[in-house]
């Protein structure tokens, strides 16, 4: 359920990515639809933070450390977001830009968090 | 949000997050938080397995606080403190990744500036040259 999830996270953190860059790329700021994107994005990692949370809570253990494991859930969880206001902030390229680079950094969080749970 | 316009009007700050510096905010955003929880629980939790690793990732966080602050705070004064810093933080970056390369045995575990940087994608090293372009580049256009 857990990998299922963070592959999900993964992938669409990177359709996120190379969308908010294509906009970056014909010079526009983040629009609604990137918005949209943006919360389905978070609602996986969302999900994925809820469910990691009951599987501690079950008994199971990470291989590499709960604390790491839940710090990294929670990085996943507010990655998307921040970048999201940031891009509120900047209404220009750099903003959509700022979002792609924010997908990437979620994909990356996504494959430590795969290491850490331990497959 | 205090309204200061991009060319900063007599007495307001000249600011440094309009347009690409976004980017390199969120980027060292992203730098402070994973250096500083890292080495949190690192020196929370084994210190003793690797004190030099774990003390440099500390160092390095404090270092992306600073010029994560500085680049939102703005002005002149916060511009130069950054840029500095960067400095620093490329000599850093430059000198831990050659040292570990060079004696790994020093290194029991890996800190955030190892082999230049490339568990963070090679960020840690790009970084700073990034910001020390913007920052420079943001005194020609700012006055």
């Amino acid at each position: 359920m857990l990998v299922a999830l963070t592959i999900a996270t993964a992938v669409a953190a990177l359709a996120l990515a190379a969308w908010c860059g294509f906009a970056a790329y014909r010079d526009q700021p983040t629009k609604d639809w990137h918005f949209i994107g943006m919360g389905v994005v978070t609602l996986l990692a969302l999900v994925q933070l809820v469910v990691g949370i009951v599987q501690l809570a079950r008994g199971e253990d990470p291989e590499q450390g709960t604390t790491i494991f839940v710090a990294y859930l929670l990085g996943s969880f507010a990655c998307v977001p921040v970048a999201g206001f940031m891009s509120l902030a900047e209404r220009t390229r750099w903003g959509s830009l700022t979002v792609a680079a924010g997908g990437v950094v979620l994909a990356v969080l996504q494959v430590r968090l795969y290491d850490i749970w331990g497959g | 949000m205090t309204d200061t316009k991009k060319s900063a009007p007599a007495g307001g700050r000249q600011k440094l997050i309009t347009g690409p510096g976004i980017l390199l905010l969120w980027l060292y955003g992203v730098m402070v938080v994973g250096a500083v929880s890292r080495s949190a629980v690192q020196i929370s939790t084994d210190f003793d397995k690797a004190p030099l690793a774990y003390s440099l990732s500390a160092l390095a966080g404090l270092v992306y606080g600073f010029i994560t602050y500085s680049l939102v705070r703005g002005g002149d004064t916060a511009r130069k403190a950054a840029l500095v810093c960067c400095a620093a933080e490329l000599v850093g970056v430059l000198a831990v990744g050659t040292w570990t390369l060079a004696e790994p045995s020093a290194f029991p575990d890996a800190t955030v500036w190892s082999d230049f940087g490339m568990g963070y994608l090679f960020i840690p090293v790009i970084l700073p040259v990034t910001a020390i372009f913007w920052l420079v580049r943001a005194r020609r256009t700012g006055r």
